[in-house]
C-alpha cells in the first residue's frame, strides 16, 4: 500500500490537517503517517468510512517513549577574543523536550489491504501529555490505550474508561518510560553480574559486610 | 509523572452501583476461581442471576516482558516469547521470527518454511483440542473429555520434545529458519499421529453435535454481532464464528501457506456453539495441511546462511509482523535503532483484544453463562498481561 | 488394632517402630492384628490424602494439569481432589510467576487454609522470580511472605519432577513428630499460622518482604561476576 495517494486524499477531505510521511530505514517498507492531534479524530473517521479505503480494523496501538536529547548547534557569533572582535564558532547546547508517541496499525477486513500506520506525538513528556483517543472510532483501541496510559502516562481525551489496567490503582509511576527506576529488591542475587552485581553489593554494604 | 496530580481524569477502580435499581449484587469472580483460565478477575454486578455490568481486571501476571526485551538482544527474547501464550510456544516463536525477518530483510529457506508449518499446525491442533476439553470441564463434565484432549496433546508434545528438547517452552525458531532439523524417524512418527487424529476428532464431534446439555448451554449464548467484532479488533476463531472471512494465513500469505489447499470455516450466529464448531473444523483443515506438508517437504538447509547469529544488528527502522496464531492475530512491532537490543518491542496480544467485547457478550445472561462465554473467548493470561 | 499410647508424659521422643520386633509384627499381621504408633497412623493418613488447592498462575499450571491427567496420574498419590476453596485444601502448589499485584491474594489464600498446611513452590518463578526476575512487577519468590516446604526447580518442571516433589513432601510429612522439640508448626501453639498480607504501596509492595519468614541467605558475592560476560 503506498501512502502518497492516501495522504493526498486525506488532505483533500479533512481540511486543515497536517500530515507527514516518515521514512523507515529497514527493508520492511512500512512507512508511517504522522498526524497532528487536533485533526486526528477526523482523519481516523475518514480512513474508516471512505468507500475504497474502509480501514475498519485497528490492529495494534503502541506507545513509545522518546526521551529528550541534547541538541548541539554550531553558531557563528561575534565575540571579543584578546581584545579583538572576531567571528568565532560557538557550540550552543540545548535540551529537546522529548515526547511520547502513540502508533496505530490499521488494516481493512473488508478490502483485505493494509497496513496503514498512523502516529501521534505529544508535546513533551512532563505536563502536556494528552492525545485524542481513537476509541470512539475503533473500539479495539480501548484496552491498548489504557495500557499506554498505565505504562507511559499518556492521557487520552475522550476515552470512556481511562484507568490503570496492568498495574494496581495506587501505583504512581509509569514503568515503561526509559527513565524509570525500579524498586530495590536485590538482597539475594546468587548469580549476579554487571549492573545487578552493583545493586546487590549495595545491600551487602548496608548489612555491614566487608 | 504521577496520575494523581493530573486534573480532569476520574479514576474508578470499581464499577459503580446505581442504588435506585433495587438490590444489585457485586461479585468479584477471581483471581482464584475454579474455572477462570488463569489469574483473571471479573467484577460482575448482578441483578438476581443476570449480569448487569461486567468489568474485566487483569494484570495479575504482568511480567514486564516488553521491558525485559529492551534490555536483551533480539535472540535473547526468543525464550521469553515461549512464555507469552504458554500453550502454543511454536507459533509465538514464529511470529517473533517473522517480525525480525521483516525488520532485517532475511529470507527463509524452503525446508525451514515446511518445518515451520508442520510444527505450527501441530501446535494449533493441540491448542484447539485442549480448549474444547476445558469447555467441557467448565460445564461440569469434570475432567473426562479433558483427559482425552490431553492424551492427544501428550502425543504431540512427545513429538515436539524429540525435536526441540522441551515439551512446552520450545524456543525453536531462529531468524532465518529453525534451530535443528528433524531427527531420523520423526516424520514417520508425526505421520502416524496425524493419521490417528481424525478418529479422535470424530469422537469429539459426537460429543459436541449430539450432546443435548452442551447444545442447550451454548447455542444462543454470548452472541457477538459482526460489526462489533470487526470494530473491536477481534480476530481468530472468534471473529470467524461471526461470519467474517479474515484468516491471516489467507490474507497475508506469510510463509508458504498459499501452496496448501485448506478452507476457512465460517460461522453463522456468532455464539459459543459456533466458536467451538469452528475450532473443530479448523482442526480438520489443519490435519489436511499437515498431511500435505509431511508429504511434500523437500530436503535442504534449514537456516539462512547469510544471517549473523552473534552480533545481530538490524538497520534502524521498524517493522510489524503478524501471524494467525491459534488464538487470533499475534503480532510483534519492533523498532530498531541499530544497536543489538531493540528500542521498542511490542506484542500485539490476541487474547487481550478479544476480551474487549466480553462485557457486551455477557450482558443479560446468567452467571453460569459467563463462565462458558469466557471459556469460548480462549484467553491465556500470559498473553493478556505479558 | 493395637495402638500405642503417646509417650508425652515420659518426655521421650516417640521412636519409629516403637521397639517391637519386626517378626512379631508380621506374625500379628497375618492374624489380622495391626500394630502401629499414633504418629505413624496420623502421618500416613495425612500424607496419602493431600488435597491440593486449585491454584495455577502461569505456565507451570499447565504442567500441573498435565500431571493430573491420565499419563502422569497424580491421583495415585492421593492428591486427586483439587479443591477450589482454600478452606478445604491442605496443600498449595504455587505454580507460576507471582507478581506484586497477585502477592496479597496469595498470602490471603494461604491464611485462609486451615492447619496443617503445606506449600510447594513449583517452577523457577515461584522459587526466586525465575526468568522474569529483572521486573518491576515480579515478586522474587513466594517464600518472601509465606513459608515454603518443597521447592521444585524447572521452567516448567516436568510432570515427573512434580511427582518427585510430592513424594518428597510425603516423606517430610512422614518424618514429622507429634511430640518433642521438632513438632511441626501446626502442633506448636507459639508458631504463627497466618502471615501479614502485603499492601499496595505507591512504588512497591509494603512491606517488600516479611522478615519473620525470609532472611536473605548468605552468599559470597565477592566471587560472583569475576569473568567477562560477553555482550552479544
Amino acid at each position: 500500500m503506498t501512502l502518497e495517494p492516501i495522504k493526498s486524499e486525506i488532505e483533500a477531505n479533512v481540511s486543515g490537517c497536517r500530515l507527514e510521511i516518515l521514512l523507515n530505514g529497514s527493508p520492511s517498507g512500512q512507512l508511517s503517517l504522522l498526524i497532528d492531534p487536533e485533526h486526528a479524530l477526523a482523519v481516523a473517521k475518514f480512513l474508516r468510512d471512505a468507500e475504497h479505503l474502509r480501514f475498519d480494523y485497528c490492529s495494534n496501538v503502541t506507545g513509545i517513549d522518546w526521551p529528550g536529547k541534547e541538541i548541539s548547534v554550531t553558531v557563528k557569533t561575534k565575540k571579543i577574543v584578546d581584545g579583538v572582535e572576531q567571528e568565532v564558532e560557538e557550540v550552543q547546547k540545548s535540551q529537546s523536550s522529548g515526547c511520547l508517541e502513540a502508533v496505530y496499525h490499521l488494516y481493512s477486513m473488508e478490502k483485505k489491504h493494509g497496513p496503514v500506520i498512523l502516529r501521534m506525538r505529544t508535546e513533551n513528556r512532563t505536563d502536556r501529555v494528552s492525545l485524542p483517543s481513537l476509541t470512539p472510532i475503533w473500539r479495539g483501541a480501548e484496552f491498548q490505550e489504557r495500557e499506554i496510559f498505565d505504562l507511559y502516562g499518556v492521557i487520552f481525551d475522550g476515552h470512556p474508561d481511562l484507568r490503570r489496567i496492568l498495574m494496581w490503582d495506587g501505583f504512581e509511576d509509569h514503568p515503561m518510560r526509559k527513565d524509570y527506576v525500579e524498586p530495590d529488591d536485590y538482597e539475594y542475587e546468587p548469580t549476579a553480574h554487571d549492573e545487578v552485581l552493583q545493586k546487590a553489593k549495595q545491600h551487602l554494604n548496608r548489612a555491614g559486610w566487608p | 509523572m504521577s496520575a494523581a496530580t493530573l486534573p480532569a481524569v476520574h479514576l474508578t477502580p470499581k464499577p459503580s452501583i446505581d442504588g435506585s435499581e433495587g438490590q444489585l449484587l457485586e461479585v468479584s469472580m477471581g483471581p482464584q476461581h475454579p474455572s477462570t483460565h488463569g489469574v483473571f478477575r471479573m467484577d460482575v454486578v448482578l441483578d438476581g442471576e443476570q449480569v448487569v455490568k461486567l468489568k474485566p481486571v487483569f494484570g495479575y501476571l504482568h511480567r514486564n516482558h516488553e521491558k525485559i526485551a529492551e534490555q536483551e538482544t533480539y535472540l535473547g527474547s526468543m525464550p521469553y516469547t515461549d512464555r507469552l501464550d504458554y500453550f502454543c510456544s511454536i507459533t509465538n516463536n514464529w511470529a517473533y521470527a517473522l517480525a525480525v525477518e521483516k525488520l532485517a530483510g532475511i529470507q527463509v529457506p524452503e525446508r525451514a518454511e515446511y518445518i515451520r508449518i508442520i510444527t505450527g499446525e501441530l501446535t494449533r491442533l493441540q491448542n484447539h483440542a485442549c480448549l474444547i476439553g476445558f469447555l467441557m470441564q467448565d460445564m461440569g463434565a469434570s475432567g473426562t473429555p479433558l483427559m482425552y484432549a490431553f492424551r492427544e496433546r501428550e502425543k504431540i508434545l512427545d513429538l515436539l520434545e524429540a525435536l526441540t528438547g522441551s515439551r512446552m517452552m520450545c524456543n525453536y525458531m531462529r531468524f532465518g529458519g529453525c534451530r535443528v532439523d528433524f531427527p531420523t524417524g520423526w516424520l514417520q512418527q508425526a505421520q502416524k499421529v496425524v493419521e490417528a487424529f481424525p478418529r479422535f476428532l470424530d469422537e469429539y464431534e459426537r460429543l459436541l453435535a449430539e450432546n443435548e446439555i452442551l447444545m442447550a448451554r451454548t447455542q444462543g449464548i454470548g452472541v457477538l454481532p459482526k460489526e462489533l467484532a470487526v470494530n473491536a479488533g477481534v480476530t481468530g476463531p472468534m471473529l470467524r464464528a461471526c461470519g467474517v472471512n479474515y484468516d491471516i494465513r489467507k490474507v497475508d500469505k506469510y510463509g508458504i501457506y498459499d501452496r496448501f489447499s485448506f478452507r476457512v470455516p465460517l460461522g453463522e450466529h456468532g455464539d459459543v456453539y459456533d466458536r467451538y464448531m469452528i475450532r473443530l473444523l479448523e482442526m480438520r483443515e489443519s490435519v489436511k495441511v499437515l498431511q500435505e506438508a509431511i508429504r511434500d517437504i523437500p530436503s535442504g538447509a534449514i537456516m539462512d546462511a547469510k544471517t549473523k547469529i552473534r552480533g545481530f544488528r538490524p538497520k534502524a527502522g521498524e517493522a510489524y509482523g503478524r501471524i494467525e496464531a491459534p488464538k487470533g492475530e499475534l503480532g510483534f512491532y519492533l523498532i530498531s535503532d541499530g544497536s543489538p537490543n531493540p528500542y521498542r518491542y511490542r506484542v500485539r496480544p490476541p487474547s487481550l483484544i478479544n476480551l474487549t467485547v466480553l462485557e457486551d457478550m455477557c450482558l443479560g445472561h446468567n452467571v453460569a453463562d459467563v463462565v462458558v462465554i469466557l471459556g469460548s473467548v480462549d484467553i491465556v493470561l500470559g498473553e493478556v498481561d505479558r | 488394632m493395637l495402638l500405642q499410647q503417646s509417650w508425652d508424659h515420659l518426655d521421650v521422643e516417640t521412636p519409629k517402630g516403637f521397639g517391637m520386633d519386626e517378626q512379631l509384627k508380621i506374625e500379628l499381621g497375618k492374624q489380622g492384628i495391626f500394630a502401629t504408633t499414633l504418629q505413624d497412623l496420623y502421618n500416613w493418613g495425612r500424607k496419602n490424602s493431600l488435597w491440593p488447592l486449585n491454584f495455577g498462575l502461569a505456565c507451570c499450571a499447565i504442567e500441573m494439569i498435565a500431571t493430573t491427567m491420565a499419563r502422569y496420574d497424580m491421583a495415585r498419590f492421593g492428591a486427586e481432589v483439587f479443591r477450589a476453596s482454600p478452606r478445604q485444601a491442605d496443600l498449595m502448589i504455587v505454580a507460576g510467576t507471582i507478581t506484586k499485584k497477585m502477592a496479597p491474594q496469595v498470602v490471603r489464600l494461604y491464611n485462609q487454609m486451615p492447619e496443617p498446611k503445606y506449600v510447594i513452590s513449583m517452577g523457577a518463578c515461584a522459587i526466586s522470580g525465575g526468568p522474569f526476575k529483572q521486573g518491576y512487577n515480579v515478586l522474587k519468590g513466594i517464600d518472601r511472605y509465606i513459608p515454603v516446604d518443597i521447592y521444585i526447580p524447572g521452567c516448567p518442571p516436568r510432570p515427573e519432577a512434580l511427582i518427585d516433589g510430592l513424594m518428597a513432601l510425603q516423606k517430610k510429612i512422614d518424618e514429622q513428630q507429634l511430640t518433642g522439640d521438632h513438632k511441626p508448626r501446626h502442633l506448636d501453639p507459639d508458631e504463627p499460622s497466618e502471615f501479614i498480607v502485603p499492601q499496595f504501596g505507591a512504588h512497591d509492595l509494603e512491606p517488600p518482604q516479611n522478615p519473620e519468614v525470609w532472611r536473605p541467605p548468605l552468599v559470597n558475592i565477592s566471587l560472583a561476576g569475576g569473568d567477562d560476560s560477553g555482550t552479544d
